[in-house]
Parts: C-alpha cells; sequence; structure tokens
C-alpha cells in the first residue's frame, strides 16, 4: 500500500485514471475502520488532504446556491454561516458520530462512501443538490439522486472524484430527524429530511436508512400539494408521516426490523411535519 | 509514499521520524508503537470510544482514524504534548481532585478532549460540556465526577 497526495484536482484525476484500484481518502472515519480490521486492505490510496479546492465554501446570493466542497467537514457545516442558509444540513451533520468524527468526517466522504446510512444524503436527495464532478474529460454536474445508485454504491466512473456540491438556497422550513438506539454516536436506523417550500407550500421529502439508495416520497409530496387545505392537524401529519412509510423499502439486518423501520419512518415524517407547522 | 519510505510526523512540536511502519497504519499505532508515545489508547479501533483522541491541526480527533501517513505535514499534539514533561495539566489535577478517575482508560482522550473544548470555548454550559465529550466513553465513573473536575476548572480559569 503507498499514499499519494496530489496537491490539485486534476493531479488527482490523473492518477486516478492511472491506478483504477486506488482509494480515495478524505476524513478517513470510514475507511480507517476498515483498514484497521482488515475488510480492506488497498495497494493504493489517494489523499485529498492537500487539495485546497476541496475545502472551500461559498455561499452566492446572486444564484441563491451554496456550494460545499468535498473535503468540508461535518463541523464546518455545523458551525459555519452554511448552516444559516442548508438548515436541514446543518442538522444532519451534527448528528453525525461525535465531536471528533464530526472534525475529521467529510460531505465528500459521505458521498463517496454512499451508505443509504450516510446522514448527509437524505438533505442532499429533499434539495435536489447537484453533485459536481471532476473528470478525465472535464467537469460534470449530476443531481443526487442520479449520483446515489446502490447501497455504498455511487455513478462515479474510473478516474473520477467529487469536487462538491451544490444546495438552492430556498426560502422554506427544513429539517432533519433519525432514529437509533441512543441519542450521540449513533449509526441511523431510520431517518429522514423534510423541505417545505413557503412559496407554494409544497414538500419535498427524503428517507434515510429505509432502501438501497436514499428514497424520495414523490408520492407523498403529491398528496401534501393535493390537499384542499394546507395540512394542519395531528391526524393529517400522521396521514403523512403513513404515506411516506408506504413508500420505505426496509430490510431487516443486524441494526433493525425492516417493520420497526418502516413505523419509525412514519413517526419522523409525522414528526417533521408537525414542526414545520410550529412557528 | 511506498510501502518501504520513511516519513516525518510533527509530534508535539518535534519532528518524529517513521521507519519500517506498513502504510496502512494508523496514526494511533504509530503514535504508540513507533513513536512511544503511549498516552493515547487504543480500544474499539472505530472511533466510537474517543481513548485514542489527540489533537489534529487544531480539532479533536480519533487517531485510530486517521492514516498516519496522510498526516504528514499536520501538527499532532497527544496528551503527552499538553504540558512540559513531568508536569500536569489544570484539567488533570482537577481530575485527581475530584476522582474522576477510577481504571483511567480513558482518561487521556477525556483530558485531550476537555481542552480542546476550553480553547474553543472557556465558560461552557454543562450541556455543551456533555456534548464536548459525548465521543468519550467512560465505563467507570457514570460521568458525575468528569464533570465535577471539568466545571472546576472552569471557574477557576475564570475567576
Amino acid at each position: 500500500m503507498s499514499v499519494y497526495t496530489p496537491q490539485t484536482i486534476d493531479d488527482a484525476v490523473g492518477f486516478l485514471l492511472a491506478h483504477p484500484d486506488a482509494m480515495l481518502l478524505s476524513g478517513g472515519t470510514d475507511f480507517m475502520v476498515e483498514v484497521n480490521f482488515n475488510h480492506r486492505k488497498p495497494s493504493q490510496v489517494v489523499s485529498t488532504k492537500a487539495i485546497d479546492e476541496l475545502r472551500q465554501w461559498k455561499i452566492d446570493r446572486t444564484t441563491n446556491t451554496v456550494f460545499i466542497g468535498a473535503g468540508v467537514t461535518y463541523s464546518t457545516i455545523e458551525n459555519s454561516k452554511i448552516s444559516e442558509v442548508a438548515r436541514a444540513l446543518a442538522e444532519a451533520a451534527r448528528t453525525v458520530g461525535s465531536p471528533q468524527i464530526r472534525a475529521a468526517g467529510t460531505l465528500g466522504g459521505n458521498l463517496g462512501t454512499c451508505s443509504p446510512a450516510g446522514d448527509t444524503l437524505p438533505v442532499l436527495a429533499a434539495l435536489d443538490a447537484t453533485i459536481h464532478i471532476a473528470s478525465p474529460t472535464g467537469r460534470r454536474d449530476q443531481v443526487f439522486t442520479d449520483f446515489m445508485v446502490g447501497p455504498k454504491k455511487n455513478s462515479l466512473r474510473t478516474g473520477e472524484l467529487v469536487v462538491g456540491v451544490s444546495l438552492p438556497i430556498v426560502d422554506s422550513w427544513q429539517g432533519y430527524a433519525k432514529v437509533g438506539v441512543r441519542n450521540a454516536m449513533v449509526i441511523s436506523i431510520a431517518s429522514a429530511c423534510l423541505v417545505r417550500n413557503r412559496a407554494d407550500d409544497s414538500v419535498k421529502v427524503a428517507l434515510g436508512s429505509v432502501g438501497p439508495t436514499i428514497i424520495r416520497a414523490y408520492e407523498a409530496e403529491t398528496w401534501w400539494q393535493s390537499q384542499p387545505n394546507t395540512p394542519n392537524t395531528a391526524e393529517m401529519f400522521n396521514d403523512f408521516g403513513s404515506r411516506c412509510a408506504t413508500e420505505s423499502r426496509p430490510i431487516t439486518d443486524h441494526r433493525s426490523t425492516a417493520d420497526y423501520r418502516r413505523h419509525a419512518i412514519k413517526v419522523l415524517c409525522a414528526r417533521l411535519a408537525a414542526r414545520s407547522a410550529t412557528p | 509514499m511506498s510501502e518501504d519510505q520513511m516519513y516525518s510526523l510533527s509530534v508535539n512540536g518535534k519532528v518524529h521520524e517513521v521507519r519500517d511502519s506498513w502504510v496502512g497504519e494508523s496514526l494511533l499505532y504509530v503514535l504508540r508503537e513507533r513513536l512511544g508515545l503511549p498516552g493515547a489508547k487504543g480500544a474499539c479501533e472505530q472511533g466510537e470510544c474517543g481513548s485514542c483522541t489527540v489533537m489534529l491541526d487544531g480539532a479533536a480527533v480519533c487517531s485510530c482514524l486517521v492514516l498516519a501517513a496522510s498526516a504528514v505535514g499536520s501538527d499532532i499534539v497527544t496528551v503527552e504534548g499538553l504540558s512540559p514533561d513531568g508536569q500536569l495539566t489544570d484539567v488533570q489535577e482537577s481530575f485527581i481532585q475530584h476522582g474522576a478517575v477510577q481504571c483511567g482508560f480513558c482518561t487521556p482522550g477525556l483530558i485531550v478532549a476537555i481542552h480542546n473544548l476550553l480553547d474553543e470555548n472557556p465558560r461552557p454550559t454543562e450541556l455543551q460540556v456533555k456534548e464536548a465529550i459525548s465521543g468519550n466513553i467512560c465505563r467507570c465513573t457514570g460521568y458525575g465526577r468528569i464533570f465535577a473536575a471539568v466545571q472546576d476548572v472552569i471557574e477557576t480559569r475564570g475567576a
């Protein structure tokens, strides 16, 4: 195993193209667990640490977007002005691991691992985030729902890496919620992000840990829009939660059962809807 | 950096050469087994317990989740580097006074995490203290005496 530390994105792309088996290393919080337990013994590692461009983030008020570099840590998302324009992303970042994990782990790492339990991913799905990708033939963009293609599978091809993510800054209520066995240091059993647009009172809702990819509950979103009166009672919030649960596709595994996960989605989505209605 | 290459790490203000190591070694392993700095403890090897906490470029991180060879050029501070040789920091003194140490295995990680907290926020609330050490697992004390020790440091420093 050897470690290569490129200084620029072009350098990284060139190296990844020449070494198709190389593993990209960002914060290390997923990668090193696999190395420590001998689940992975990569022959070649590319550390993104020295690439300054990956650690940039920028709020652009003319396009109303926030760009977040792949190397930006959960801790930065939680504690910088990013949290003011991407509330749900900051909430999701705050639920990741411990302060130590959040100081090391990155948004790009979450996308690279692409676990259905990745905490930032439901937020990216609900906001229709754009993933910016550097490839040997130049830059390309992809919406998140096309980027994640399966459990721990993304659409990156040989020689490609995630440069960053753009999120729209929308006049909205947005929140993230998850269930785990306790409060701190927990991998989600079920999670959800709700974005409620103030202009037309439409909602977007995305579910984590309850399917092979993050699931957008499009039918529940459409139901919300089709109501003659904006959902505003506990009964309607519960109805919304049940509809979200219907669209989840959970499995039973070492972390939880499919039944519990479906129930958790119902409760989480109903609570998020209720929170969105609380001034 | 390839298999047989030597590299250097800056730990506690000194440059240490790392020789004869496998490049996949964690910073925790290199600190303990290659550099003779056993302060950071190894338990879970997966970032769950916090006993290996060190400062990396000013942030408290789990050294078991840092690829040592990727920490070249970073400023690393371990529990051994928080005060001059043979001396204890105020946080360590307070831990002793309040009986915040039982088996002691989690203590170095807690000490580093608490120094990091108080450097950034000299007057944290109880909730902020709890959150700051939420990644440091102690199975002996029940945390009560740890909180008392931290509270004492906050008050003494603020006086």
